[in-house]
């Protein structure tokens, strides 16, 4: 049989990197086809090339055997390609049916709306899908703006459909809910490229996976020529992974207390609206919720980033919630941030900058007014050799470095300040499978020393295994705190979606 | 098709050697306009060196030139730093220059402590003169570059009144210009040229900068912000109090440089007290990659150019369009090299 999408060694370089290097992909009629890699391997410049965002520097494209050339992502619609992004390109204050509209291409001048709506409407209908076309999109929760993004493709007659991280915002049940419509849309003869790093998801939904590593294709699998560990052998190659294990514990005191925190809304992310948590000496606290729930202004109120409008924070009994007595405390309470490269570090300044970034002004790295680089130094070259960091040669901005290895350096430099508490913001987000497991040891190894970990993930099998206890957010208040020896994900994802299980 | 992808890593030699291919880029420019206007290029650029850099006095009102783009680049070099994008040196400059004056003119101080007095006064009045739009851009996020830009029509609107007005020199034949200073309050020459003392301030703050910005935790600061603000907030930098004191200092520096032109070159006030030093100083902090000691060096460059500049006026009669234009055509291509260093020409097939 013959693909009916084919990349054939496509090579694309960038000034100093070759983010291709004669990539290989064969996509079959009415399959699922998955990628896999780890970050920096070259998916998304691989979709981007589908996409017709980035032209290749070498290599071709057949669909149907015949070669194409996109110039732009209009030519990659228009052969029957579409993506569904991580981050939506919806109007908001829309309706969905004026969404869609703008989704096809060969609108007339006239619009014959009612003719539109019963495409749109058989569509709906062909895969089950319930939505009200009049609602407006900020009316839809996260899962119904994924279907609007698929309508506005099948719209088109999309053939591949191409899926990036789909899962990253939805709760177990509406992930069920798409992967019950990926698999009506193969059944219809279209094809789904599927990225995703969730493991249990690509063993369900794949007939096929190919493994990107460097650029290139190190093999593609059909269905039964693969198993779990299979691909992650495949997918890290050389690196060892870590192995750690969670001991028993029993925990008595609070370091943490927050009592009724009121915390104001910022752009469209829910706010903290009388939430109350404790959390425990020596804990790991996961905190499970869809993006976008309250999680992000939870960790700014307690890291002191943003002030709360009321309620009070305790801390080893003591009100820290205003402003003066916070500062000193808040030097106990480190933070790995959500968006590690746009806030965890100064991309353009070397490592050894970077490591300071919180404890420039403390002791050792400062001498009256001025720096003590010899310091400095000597902290960058001990954190560097403790946490295995692949830092380059001297001087290299941190930028250059990959994703695990710059989160690396921002969780040597929280944890160096000896924190009682630190609260980690989705911390192996795109994180190969090597450094994830790292940064879940590195975790674990300070759980022993009795530090407490507030862990915000949507990866759920990450918070069941990492997590002394389970908080679940929904639209900035908790609604249900769970031992995740005891609970099922179906369970967790019930709570995620807002509804409250005593 | 010819396409512009970043350069990641430029080499050494070629980061060295694209400004002067760039000014031997101008200079040819320049010499093909010449042929035109039947001058001799090799004459006319000979003449310019030996204006500028051929004699002792030649050397010495190239410094005296040097001095105020010193000042004025180290300023906007700091705010630049930041992300901070201050391109009002020129209207703190002329801020400077009045501060100085206000104390030459009215205090009745004399001597060292009357100098010193005006010094302060300049580094104020310009500091406070840019301080504004640092408050505004931090309480407000009021956008500096049109602030800084508009404040400069301002400062050299009022400098203009008070030498037309209120401190015209009352025997000045009606030029707008203030009464000279008390040759007390007027910097000490050197060598029987106009090189003043302000070039001696000038290299003192060149070494000062570089260590406020290398070597402290200030620049530190300074350096996190303009690099990821965000960072910064999340490191527990104050930005909106940096902002103020960074623009207050950039704005000091161009203040200084004022009182340079003012008590060292005029010796008092005048209209047009500065030759675009203000703007000139964004084109040097910008080629000196916003360090000090490439301030300094830019500087002396940017000076060798516009003495000599002048001479072709003096020396082959050229109008001073054709002055212009030449310093135009020089900036033009140190500019272009400047992208040269940082992108690469890509040429790409098409259809491909």
């Amino acid at each position: 049989m013959e693909a009916l999408l084919k990349v054939e060694s496509v090579v694309k370089t960038f000034p100093g990197v070759k983010a291709l290097d004669g990539v290989c992909l064969n996509v079959y009629q009415g399959e699922i086809h998955t990628l896999l890699g780890e970050n920096g391997a070259g998916k998304s410049t691989l979709m981007n090339v589908l996409n017709g965002l980035y032209s290749p520097d070498s290599g071709n494209l057949l669909i149907n055997g015949q070669p194409y050339i996109f110039r732009s992502p209009k030519d990659s619609i228009k052969a029957g390609i579409g993506m569904v992004h991580q981050h939506f390109m919806l109007v908001y204050n829309h309706t969905v049916f004026e969404n869609i509209l703008l989704a096809v291409s060969d609108l007339p001048f006239w619009l014959d709306k009612k003719k539109l709506r019963i495409r749109i409407k058989e569509i709906v209908d062909r895969f089950g899908l319930s939505i009200d076309l009049d609602e407006p999109i900020r009316k839809l929760s996260i899962g119904q703006q994924q279907w609007v993004e698929l309508i506005k493709l099948l719209i088109r007659d999309c053939k591949v459909l191409i899926l990036d991280e789909p899962t990253a915002v939805l709760t177990p049940q509406e992930s069920d809910r798409l992967f019950g419509f990926l698999k009506r849309f193969k059944e219809e003869g279209r094809s789904v490229i599927f990225i995703s790093h969730k493991m249990r998801e690509v063993m369900e939904l794949s007939d096929r996976v190919t493994v990107l590593k460097k650029g290139t294709t190190v093999k593609e699998l059909a269905r039964g020529e693969f198993d779990e560990n299979v691909l992650a052998g495949l997918m890290i190659g050389t690196d060892e992974i870590p192995v750690w294990e969670r001991e028993k514990k029993q925990f008595t005191e609070n370091v943490l207390t927050i009592e009724h925190l009121f915390a104001d809304k910022e752009k469209n992310m829910s706010d903290l609206i009388d939430f109350s948590l404790e959390l425990r000496k020596g804990e790991i606290l996961g905190i499970a919720g869809v993006a976008g729930n309250g999680q992000k202004t939870l960790a700014e109120v307690l890291t002191g980033l943003k002030p709360p409008v009321s309620g009070k924070i305790f801390a080893d009994g003591k009100d820290i919630t205003n402003a003066d007595s916070r500062k000193a405390y808040i030097a106990g309470i480190a933070h790995v941030p959500e968006d590690r490269k746009s806030m965890g570090i100064a991309p353009e300044m070397t490592v050894d900058e970077n490591l300071i970034l919180k404890s420039y002004k403390e002791k050792p790295f400062r001498k009256f007014i001025f720096q003590n680089f010899k310091a400095i130094k000597e902290n960058a070259e001990k954190q560097i050799a403790d946490f295995a960091i692949k830092a380059g040669p001297k001087g290299t901005p941190i930028r250059l470095l990959s994703g695990g290895n710059i989160q690396k350096v921002i969780i040597a430099r929280e944890l160096s300040m000896r924190p009682s508490v630190l609260v980690a913001l989705y911390p192996t987000r795109g994180l190969d499978m090597g450094s994830a497991e790292y940064v879940h040891k590195v975790i674990m190894d300070a759980r022993k020393d009795n530090m407490s970990t507030i862990v915000i993930s949507e990866d759920l099998d990450e918070l069941l295994k990492l997590s002394d206890r389970i908080a679940v957010m929904f639209r900035g208040r908790i609604t249900g705190i769970v031992d995740p020896e005891h609970t099922s994900r179906e369970e967790i994802g019930l709570l995620m979606s807002g509804e409250t299980v005593q | 098709m010819i396409r512009f992808e970043k350069r990641k890593d430029a080499s050494k030699l070629f980061t060295v050697f694209a400004p002067f291919m760039s000014v031997l880029f101008a200079l040819a420019t320049a010499a093909v306009i010449m042929l035109f206007a039947g001058i001799n290029p090799i004459a006319a650029y000979a003449g310019m060196l030996n204006e500028s850099l051929g004699s002792f006095y030649g050397i010495s009102e190239t410094l005296v030139k040097s001095t105020p783009l010193i000042l004025t680049g180290l300023g906007v070099s700091i705010a630049f730093r930041m992300k901070i994008w201050n391109i009002g040196a020129e209207g703190q400059l002329y801020m400077g220059a009045m501060g100085a004056s206000y104390v030459a003119l009215n205090s009745g101080l004399t001597g060292f402590v009357g100098l010193a007095a005006m010094f302060v006064m300049a580094a104020v009045f310009g500091g406070i003169w840019a301080g504004i739009s640092g408050f505004l851009k931090a309480k407000a996020n009021v956008n500096e570059i049109i602030v800084t830009l508009l404040m400069n029509y301002i400062a050299i609107a009022w400098v203009s009144y008070l030498v037309y007005g209120p401190w015209k020199d009352p025997n000045g034949f009606n030029f707008p210009l203030t009464p000279r200073f008390s040759p007390d309050l007027v910097l000490s020459t050197f060598f029987n040229t106009r090189l003043h003392t302000g070039f001696i301030i000038a290299l003192a703050l060149v070494a000062v900068m570089y260590i406020f910005m290398e070597k402290t935790v200030w620049g530190y600061e300074i350096k996190v912000i303009g690099n990821n603000p965000k960072a910064a907030k999340y490191a527990g930098i104050s930005i909106d109090r940096k902002i103020i004191g960074v623009m207050f200092i950039s704005g000091a520096l161009a203040g200084i440089a004022g009182f340079g032109e003012a008590a060292g070159v005029q010796g008092r006030l005048q209209e047009g007290i500065s030759h675009g030093y203000g703007y000139t100083a964004i084109i040097v902090a910008w080629l000196a990659g916003r360090s000090a000691i490439g301030v300094f060096i830019v500087s002396v460059i940017m000076a060798v150019i516009l003495v000599g500049g002048d001479s072709l006026q003096i020396l082959m009669q050229l109008p001073v369009a054709f002055v212009n234009l030449f310093q135009g055509l020089i900036l033009f291509f140190i500019l272009a090299s400047d992208f040269l260093i940082q992108n690469k020409p890509v040429m790409k097939r098409s259809g491909k």
